[in-house]
């Protein structure tokens, strides 16, 4: 999940800029650091040779110098985080080969829901999308916020009740990944790490014609159940009955996930750390 | 009767929080048993729990940021041995459990430490600074500090009784709605956070005043010691800020109580908006934190460099600045939330502009070294590692404020390291700098030099040691709040964190040594000048500890660094020996309404939390009725006759004397 070792043009274009602006800043901040311990070491009070100047207080060419090296720097980030942030808006469209995979993901307490509009199937907990495409991603959530993020395709975004984000992506490498929720949702939250098969374009119409005889269906009813709070750890896969079932959780038509219940009337409640083991 | 408290409130079933509830209360029984025993109770009513002295109050703030520090510092090596040993595993603590460490873990440092701790330097020493005898409004200056006394006991409550809440330290909904947080943790956090926020406003009320209409003769705006600038910077952004937490909390507490629908999925309830709201306060509020601390930075480099700061108009100019800007920025704790592009980068670059006041100051100190005269006592030592180490933030701190970065970073181990190389590195290295400088002001004794290095070389290097670990792990895709994980490349960071969390308790425990070996010599350690580090500001012109009075009388000010200038015409001058006059000087009587209003306020509070109606009540008119008595009363002042003053002042007028003729003769 190195951030370093990015296997899409998301991940590489934030990872390039990463790099570049901390070496923008290291050209400034490693002369400071060096010159507050050179300084230090030299103005010592049982250094001899250094002269005493209790009258240099001011001086108008060093406050210029101050005032603009910050000032400079800044110009110079603040250049690219305006350009970056244009080019690599996560809604921007990310061209691929071939035709762009729409995938509808829902955050659920505590798992990853994804969703096939067109292929009209779903999985849990695997993303399996082709390599070189472009990854056309909607996002809400069931309940409470989360963030969607596959550290090696870049750009995370939240999921929230009742809103869609949208995050463009791509693979380009054939492969395993893992993607994680960056944002804290509950007792389950560490368990909501997910697998990202990223399989050859060829390879992907036989995965989506053998998961579409998965005898599971997903339509209002069994997402209501999955919705529930708790830990998947079995790798489910459904067949989509109806395509719409995103915009009917987007729109809160299927309301919003139930919390845990009280087990008593005090305080402390039955908690899903429980299930979460 | 009891609402929804009842015995299962108690968690029985769960060993760690119950045995330190049981030794923390034992240590507490035990001391109130021994002040009753030993008699020392008058004492402590008369001169400590009723005071009004504004040195008072501010010595009570840091005790109680130190005993909190200890406590969320328990917390913070629960929580990294927890990570250390939950890979693939559960670890040794139930995810109900290490979600409620972590969010108390930041509720408390934030809160409970670091705020008490630069409120506790800004109220010992602003009054000394400005040459006056009292802050504007010392009785509101009580209350401050017993309501932020009342919030941090609700929170330590929740460890015995309930729970407390499992959202992390900004309790966001909808997690922290009813639906999803049915207990009453978010209840615990929410509540002592409301009352303790009024004990912060008051305290910004009341020094924002002190600065802006108390300041002693000829001590213009631009002669005040940079401390007293980054105090008015810092309050200006509380009475600015703290409401809007107020608010924010009073709003989720109608969606948990009411019923309302600010915060909730439903009835057009906007999640967003409470991430605006919060981060309206909670942006400013870090440079509540650190204004502050970049102030006890100015006066610790100057004097030990024997030097005026460098570029003092600047430092100025670059504090207020900050102040300004920083209620600008808070978008940038959430650019991964879907905003446009050029939100996100229009909040991305004034984020980074903070950077270029904050350079500023960097250079001043480097500057005001060049050409000093550099002791390496214990607070310079925080200070210069506190130049080194703040750098490495700042840079961590500009680069997540990179939209495309922080698409990358957000919420991960590195914002971590970043923002506790920031809060540690700037907040807590300049609470010890201010700490060691300013304790023989208290004290009237230095603290032992050996071991306040040993604390601080301890600290520094379990600082980067723990922390830069996290750099990596947040490089490495692992995000924060983790109770649990399976990912390999992890662990080895996790593991060396802990050992960088062993040598930081190592400095921690150093610190508590040194205070302990101080207060055991503290006769050799003994300083009769008031003047131990050859001071420049008027504070090192009374005697310490100074007299209830601070001055007997108004010092007149000349010029930036006053008693630097006062002490050069001194010796110029020759010594005038002429007895001067002693005036009557009147001061605030005592005034138990603090701690009555807080007590009230604890009853309130924790009868809010369990729904128990009728002691919500006893409690609100308990504590709108010491209001009212305290507004009623007829006579608040009483006053110190001129001969008591005298006897007073000659003995410290005394020890300076030989103090300056010794220095003459040099």
């Amino acid at each position: 999940m190195n951030l370093l070792d990015p296997q899409g043009p998301v991940a590489a274009a934030n990872s390039t800029i990463l790099v570049d602006s901390v070496f923008i800043m290291l050209v400034i901040v490693v002369p400071t650091i060096f010159a507050i311990l050179a300084f230090a070491f030299w103005f010592r009070a049982s250094n001899p040779r250094a002269r005493y100047q209790p009258d240099f207080v001011y001086s108008g060419r060093v406050e210029m110098v101050v005032w603009a090296i910050p000032a400079l720097t800044v110009i110079l980030l603040g250049g690219v985080a305006w350009i970056g942030s244009h080019q690599l808006d996560p809604a921007a469209p990310v061209p691929g080969t071939g035709s762009p995979v729409r995938i509808q993901a829902v955050s659920l307490d505590w798992k990853w829901l994804f969703i096939y509009p067109d292929q009209r199937i779903a999985t849990v907990n695997t993303l399996t999308v082709p390599a070189g495409a472009e990854l056309n991603f909607q996002l809400t959530s069931s309940s409470v916020m989360n963030v969607f993020f596959i550290p090696q395709l870049g750009s995370m975004i939240y999921t929230m009740n009742g809103m869609v984000t949208r995050l463009n992506l791509r693979a380009d490498n054939e492969g395993k990944l893992q993607g994680l929720s960056a944002h804290f949702s509950g007792d389950g939250f560490p368990d909501m790490m997910f697998d990202v098969n990223v399989i050859s374009p060829l390879a992907f119409p036989d995965w989506v014609a053998t998961t579409a005889k998965t005898d599971a269906v997903l339509n209002e009813e069994s997402y209501t159940k999955l919705m529930q709070q708790g830990v998947e750890k079995n790798r489910l896969t459904f067949r989509l009955d109806d395509p719409r079932l995103f915009d009917l959780i987007a729109t809160q038509h299927i309301p919003p996930g139930p919390g845990p219940e009280l087990l008593s009337d005090a305080g402390r409640p039955h908690s899903g750390g429980h299930d979460a083991r | 009767m009891l609402g929804k408290l009842d015995w299962s409130a108690i968690p029985f079933d769960q060993p760690i929080p119950l045995v330190a509830g049981a030794v923390v209360l034992v240590a507490i029984l035990g001391v109130l048993i021994w002040v009753v025993v030993k008699g020392h109770l008058p004492y402590l009513w008369h001169e400590w729990i009723t005071s009004v002295d504004h040195k008072r109050i501010g010595v009570m703030y840091i005790l109680l940021a130190s005993v909190m520090l200890l406590r969320g510092g328990s917390d913070a090596i629960m929580m990294r041995i927890q990570q250390a040993v939950a890979y693939q595993s559960q670890g040794y603590l139930p995810p109900e459990h290490y979600n409620q460490i972590f969010s108390a873990h930041g509720t408390i440092m934030i809160f409970f430490v670091a705020m008490p701790f630069v409120i506790g330097l800004m109220n010992l020493v602003v009054p000394l600074q400005l040459g006056v005898r009292d802050v504007a409004f010392p009785t509101l200056n009580s209350v401050g500090f017993w309501l932020t006394a009342t919030g941090a006991l609700l929170v330590n409550l929740s460890l015995v009784i309930g729970e407390f809440a499992r959202t992390g330290w900004l309790a966001f909904p909808p997690l922290s709605g009813l639906s999803y947080s049915p207990g009453v943790g978010v209840d615990y956090y929410a509540w002592s956070l409301q009352i303790s926020g009024v004990g912060t406003l008051v305290a910004g009320i009341n020094l924002v005043t002190t600065v802006l209409k108390l300041r002693t003769k000829g001590m213009n705006y631009l002669r005040m010691p940079m401390f007293c600038w980054t105090t008015l910077a810092s309050n200006l952004l509380i009475v600015a800020a703290f409401p809007i937490l107020t608010a924010t909390l009073a709003m989720l507490l109608l969606d948990r109580y009411l019923g309302f629908h600010f915060f909730t999925n439903e009835a057009g309830g906007n999640v967003m908006m409470f991430m605006n709201l919060i981060w309206a306060w909670g942006h400013p509020e870090v440079y509540i934190l650190v204004l502050p601390a970049f102030g006890i930075f100015s006066e610790v480099v100057s004097t030990f460099s024997g030097k005026a700061l460098f570029g003092y108009r600047s430092m100025v100019l670059a504090t207020m600045a900050i102040c300004v800007i920083s209620f600008m920025v808070w978008l940038h704790h959430f650019f991964t939330m879907g905003a446009g592009p050029d939100v996100n980068a229009i909040f991305g670059i004034a984020s980074m502009i903070i950077a270029i006041p904050t350079g500023v100051k960097i250079y001043n100190w480097l500057f005001t070294m060049y050409g000093g005269r550099i002791r390496f006592a214990t607070p310079m030592l925080w200070s210069v590692g506190f130049m080194v180490t703040f750098i490495i933030g700042g840079l961590t701190g500009v680069l997540v404020a990179v939209p495309p970065a922080d698409f990358m970073l957000h919420n991960s181990m590195f914002l971590v390291a970043h923002f506790h190389n920031v809060i540690i590195g700037g907040v807590l290295f300049g609470a010890f700098a201010g700490f060691e400088y300013w304790f023989p002001k208290a004290f009237g004794f230095r603290l032992d030099e050996r071991w306040g290095k040993a604390a601080f070389w301890f600290t520094f290097l379990g600082f980067y040691v723990t922390f830069m670990p996290l750099y990596i792990a947040g490089m490495l895709g692992m995000t924060r709040r983790l109770q649990h994980y399976d990912v390999a490349a992890w662990r080895p960071w996790m593991i060396v964190a802990v050992f960088g969390m062993a040598v930081l308790s190592i400095g921690v425990i150093c610190q508590i040594v040194q205070l302990v070996v101080s207060i055991r010599n503290r006769e050799a350690l003994r300083d009769r000048t008031g003047d131990p580090w050859d001071g420049r500001s008027l504070e090192w012109a009374t005697s310490s500890p100074p007299p209830v009075f601070n001055f007997a009388f108004h010092p007149d000010v000349r010029g930036e660094d006053a008693y630097w200038d006062m002490k050069i015409r001194a010796q110029q001058q020759s010594l005038e020996h002429e007895e001067p006059e002693y005036h009557d000087i009147e001061m605030p009587k005592n005034s138990p309404t603090g701690f009555v209003c807080a007590f009230f306020a604890t009853i309130m509070g924790f009868a809010l939390i369990w729904h128990i109606w009728w002691m919500v009540i006893l409690g609100g008119i308990g504590a709108f009725a010491t209001f009212v008595v305290f507004a009623w009363r007829d006579h608040d002042e009483y006053v110190i006759p001129a001969a008591e003053v005298a006897a007073i002042d000659r003995v410290n007028l005394e020890e300076r004397r030989s103090l300056v003729s010794m220095a003459g003769a040099i």
